[in-house]
């Protein structure tokens, strides 16, 4: 490894793991997927030079203002190797039936021998990054790294100089993709704790269409970091529904990245069902790039015990008549946590735009936290922008009339926690998944009234 | 049915009910009148088991048994069942959601199997045309978006579907047109039977021309000062509540 510039050096705050992360780079670089690339080389090279100049984010920063990455100090992360692991049951969230898409990743690796690929349309091209890079390179060199930039995000230029694997998933001009791809991504960690980052690259052409289903789970086995990066583009006139269910072992570290691309007329609608991890942070900015672009980013959250769990967002309105709306809706039990941080930036040409955006959280507990924090920049005068923010208890008068038309307390309450959820997740379009998003309130509803608390 | 003796109760401190006593028989409908403030509503949620309601003193026995320990959802599951004055708006709860958790708490309760999503339906609809409700009640969020009307009649079908032995109505007839004040009475009117009672909280005289009582009770001041038969409304129109405003010092 070549020394790193004598400035970055001097500028270098780096914790404990952070070392450990250049250190690995160092050991590792020549043999990451790609490592004969040369750009990707220059790309990995400047990411860990990014990296190394800011190490881990601390709440110094403003945007980790109420994150402390702390934790992962106590932990030493061992880099993925190529060890395979069973897996006797996949955490699938759909019914599937025939023709179904399913890629599962164990540990950030790709994993054919549980994937099941079904027949996708002409013009759809799945693979995983480790085998493009080896077998054809070119085709990722225009997008990787280019809609994701690291400076200024150490987790992101982290994951850059270390990411081996992930989705790359280009859908082709016009086309429609019927069924739902379901990405699981499992983390494993049986003996020490595990660190892996994974790197998604999602192209959707002109007109092109397609609904994505992440779901993160553990296998109950120990703690890992997963530090996820996923570039999107959307092109002119095309939609991407992109849902994910973040059910980490409670042990893990979940920090996702994604950086958003939106041309003309595009469409990205997100939702997010956040469980799990003892501390996660999704990261989404989207720029609205061309004119009509429009972006739903919604999620709900439920947290116990010492959850922390965070939600980053930052929309970028560059274009007249774009428009975005944001929903994160939370239930904070225990000791538990939530941040959400909410930009949106109106760029002096976006006129007609509008900007909405709603955090709205539950506190069950005295001791469960929201910081909450809204950001409205605009710079041009005639768009309509709106943002709100409520945390509270229960409803005490909903509550006591449920209870005096005979609902014992614990139902009542479960009734109230899954009303005040269920608008965000019936806004979904995927059909099926409904059904498992609401099934995953009921069990942490229920796993609520076992432990007596809520 | 009902047997409330010597009942004090307090809200943030200041004792609202002073020693009111107050006997219903199985089959009884009985009406308390009063002015605003004479602490008509307390007694209403005292007996059902609200936060915030202290008893300071007394007891009130349902069908025989101290119920001033029970839970709210007892309560009902006794038999107790409280029209609200304000029916609360629950979003994001389907109305048909609601009565059959509802119905199937109180049944639980009572020891009976609980009613599959069809049968409960089926009952609800059946409580519904008996009471001339329309079934858009039945496909919105409880009580959201209802009119006045709307939430009155909502509070009445919940009642003919838990069909309990006591109902106690807090001012029911408030702002109430004389369309939905006769669904109300109806579904009062079809309740009454040799085991059920019922108490009707009024300002007016007006709900107890449908809802005929056995006897009328005139709370002031936090007790029961003056009871008769169903005449009694009938002077108070008349008179006002003036002639009672020195009782209850």
């Amino acid at each position: 490894m070549p020394p790193l510039p004598a400035r970055r050096l001097k500028a270098m705050d780096a914790t404990t793991p952070a070392l450990s992360f250049i250190d690995q780079y160092g050991a590792s670089r020549d043999h990451l997927p790609g490592s004969t690339l040369p750009w990707l080389s220059a790309l990995r090279e400047t990411a860990i030079a990014d990296f190394a100049a800011d190490g881990l984010p601390t709440p110094r920063a403003e945007a980790w203002k109420y994150t402390n990455l702390r934790p992962l100090e106590k932990l030493a992360f061992e880099t993925v190797s190529d060890e395979t692991i069973s897996i006797d049951k996949l955490p699938t969230l759909l019914p599937h039936g025939e023709g179904g898409h399913r890629l599962v990743f164990v540990n950030g690796a790709f994993r054919a021998d549980l994937s099941l690929l079904g027949d996708f349309p002409d013009g759809v091209e799945v693979n995983s990054l480790a085998d493009l890079l080896a077998r054809d390179p070119g085709a990722l060199e225009t997008h990787l790294g280019r809609f994701g930039i690291g400076e200024g995000q150490p987790m992101l230029a982290l994951n850059t100089a270390l990411m081996r694997d992930g989705l790359v998933l280009r859908i082709g001009a016009g086309v429609t993709v019927p069924m739902p791809i379901e990405v699981i991504y499992i983390g494993v960690a049986p003996d020490t704790p595990r660190a892996f980052h994974p790197r998604n690259l999602i192209v959707l052409e002109p007109r092109s269409r397609a609904t994505i289903i992440e779901h993160h789970a553990g296998l109950g086995t120990g703690g890992y970091l997963a530090n996820s990066v996923s570039e999107v583009l959307v092109d002119a006139g095309a939609a991407l529904h992109h849902y994910k269910v973040q059910a980490d072992d409670i042990d893990a570290f979940h920090i996702a990245t994604s950086h958003v691309r939106l041309e003309k007329d595009a469409v990205y609608d997100s939702f997010t069902l956040a469980t799990g991890a003892r501390l996660s942070r999704q990261e989404i900015s989207v720029r609205l790039a061309d004119t009509g672009a429009e972006c739903h980013l919604n999620g709900a959250y439920m947290l116990r015990s010492e959850q922390h769990c965070d939600i980053t967002t930052a929309i970028e309105h560059e274009a007249p008549h774009t428009s975005s709306r944001e929903v994160f809706k939370g239930v904070i039990d225990d000791d538990a946590r939530a941040v959400f941080q909410g930009r949106i930036v109106v760029h002096p040409k976006a006129q007609k735009s509008n900007g909405h955006q709603l955090s709205k959280a539950l506190l069950l507990s005295d001791r469960a936290e929201i910081d909450a924090k809204p950001e409205l920049e605009i710079y041009a005068d005639d768009v309509k922008c709106s943002h709100g923010a409520t945390a509270g208890d229960l409803d005490h008068a909903a509550l006591f009339y449920l209870r005096s038309r005979g609902i014992p307390e614990a139902a009542a309450r479960h009734l109230l926690i899954e009303a005040f959820l269920t608008d965000t997740i019936r806004r979904i379009a995927a059909e099926g998944l409904c059904p498992a998003l609401m099934a995953s309130v009921g069990a942490w509803l229920s796993d609520a009234a076992q432990r007596g608390t809520s | 049915m009902l047997e409330i003796k010597n009942l004090h109760a307090t809200v943030d401190g200041k004792e609202i009910l002073r020693g009111l006593d107050l006997s219903i028989a199985a089959g009884e409908v009985h009406a308390i009148m009063g002015p605003n403030g004479s602490g008509k509503s307390t007694l209403a949620y005292v007996m059902t088991g609200r936060e915030g309601y202290q008893v300071t003193e007394g007891e009130i026995l349902f069908k025989g048994r101290d119920i001033l320990a029970m839970t709210p959802e007892e309560r009902a599951g006794e038999g107790l069942f409280l029209a609200f004055q304000y029916p609360v708006e629950i979003p994001g709860v389907p109305n048909t959601t609601f009565l059959k958790e509802a119905l199937n708490a109180v049944r639980q309760y009572r020891g009976e199997a609980p009613l599959d999503a069809m049968q409960s339906l089926r009952l609800v609809r059946q409580k519904m045309k008996e009471l001339g409700v329309t079934e858009e009640l039945l496909k919105r969020a409880v009580n959201v978006g209802f009119s006045g009307g709307e939430k009155k009649r909502n509070e009445v079908l919940q009642m003919a579907v838990l069909d309990p032995a006591l109902a106690v109505l807090d001012e029911t007839d408030s702002g109430l047109d004389i369309d939905a004040l006769k669904t109300v009475a109806d579904g009062v009117n079809a309740l009454r039977g040799p085991e059920r009672s019922a108490l009707v909280i009024t300002h007016y005289q007006r709900l107890l021309d449908y809802i005929v009582p056995d006897k009328v009770h005139v709370l002031a001041g936090g007790r029961i000062v003056r009871s008769g038969g169903k005449e009694l409304a009938q002077e108070l129109e008349q008179s006002g509540y003036a002639a009672f405003a020195g009782a209850a010092a």
